[in-house]
């Protein structure tokens, strides 16, 4: 590509979000770093969803991985690690960095509101949420339904996994004999 | 941008997520490795189904998604009942299925 087109420039933005978080994921030491660094990935992919075309999935990607399984991870970080091995301590970076960048913030996004000729006619958007909805009801019902089913069964699964012992046994005796 | 490029950058992260899953022992990370594993599928999925112009791709990117979610839900429930059974997720110290 000769020129330097706005597409390319969003394009390789993502690209290199998505490649350098991951490799903080799996290179890591800190645990939290990581799973911090998986949300950087996972709204990067989501991004190139929206790129490429995919608008539902890049919606379904955040709500599902962000909002659902980053926090069940985080939850996991919590609940498995011993408190030496994560360190929650947030340096912040004090109030000489902050208020600037907080003034400069404001007064780029007002420059920006009151400079930008806000296009005030309605474009004509292009949405490709309808398509895979009549797929998923149409041609795929089968797989939809049994993708539900799937579902259910891991929430199941994921419940008596985790649960505590179960009411009037000792842990131990809970934990040992799972399968009952 | 071309299909080309959505390739390569889904082959990164698929490496990438490849390399946490081997070298990592801590079974947190491994499963945020499989994560970026699916991840990548899907990009490849929905960069194929841009350039052939077909809807399959969506559809089996959004049962990706559901099923990393159950994987994630299932795979975290069993770290929590492991790690209150033996205090460590280290892969390695889990090498039995007996405590």
């Amino acid at each position: 590509m000769s020129t330097v087109t706005p597409a390319a420039i969003v394009f390789f933005g993502l690209c290199a979000l998505v490649v350098g978080c991951a490799g903080g994921v799996a290179l890591s030491r800190n645990i939290l770093h990581a799973a911090f660094l998986l949300l950087g990935t996972l709204a990067g992919t989501a991004g190139l969803y929206l790129f490429i075309g995919a608008d539902f999935l890049g919606v379904a990607q955040i709500l599902i991985y962000v909002g659902g399984i980053l926090v069940l991870l985080l939850f996991a970080v919590l609940l498995t690690s011993k408190v030496g091995d994560t360190r929650l301590s947030n340096p912040s970076a004090g109030l000489q960095f902050g208020v600037p960048l907080g003034v400069l913030l404001a007064a780029g996004l007002v420059y920006l509101v009151f400079t930008t000729p806000w296009p005030l006619t309605e474009a004509v958007a292009t949405p490709m949420t309808g398509r895979p909805g009549e797929a998923f009801l149409g041609e795929y019902l089968l797989l939809f339904e049994l993708a539900s089913v799937v579902l259910l069964m891991a929430l199941v699964g994921a419940m008596v996994l985790a649960r505590r012992a179960v009411k009037g046994r000792s842990p131990d005796a809970a934990s040992g004999g799972a399968a009952t | 941008m071309p299909t080309l490029y959505y390739l390569y950058l889904s082959f990164a992260l698929f490496f990438i997520g490849t390399a946490g899953v081997l070298l990592r022992r801590n079974a947190l990370i491994v499963l945020m490795a499989i994560e970026l594993q699916l991840n990548a599928g899907n990009l490849a999925l929905l960069a194929f189904s841009r350039s052939l112009g077909d809807l399959k791709g969506h559809v089996f990117a959004f049962f990706v998604i559901a099923l990393a979610a159950a994987e994630a839900a299932v795979g975290l429930a069993i770290l929590v009942g492991m790690y209150r059974t033996r205090q460590t997720i280290n892969l390695d110290e889990v090498a039995t299925m007996k405590r």
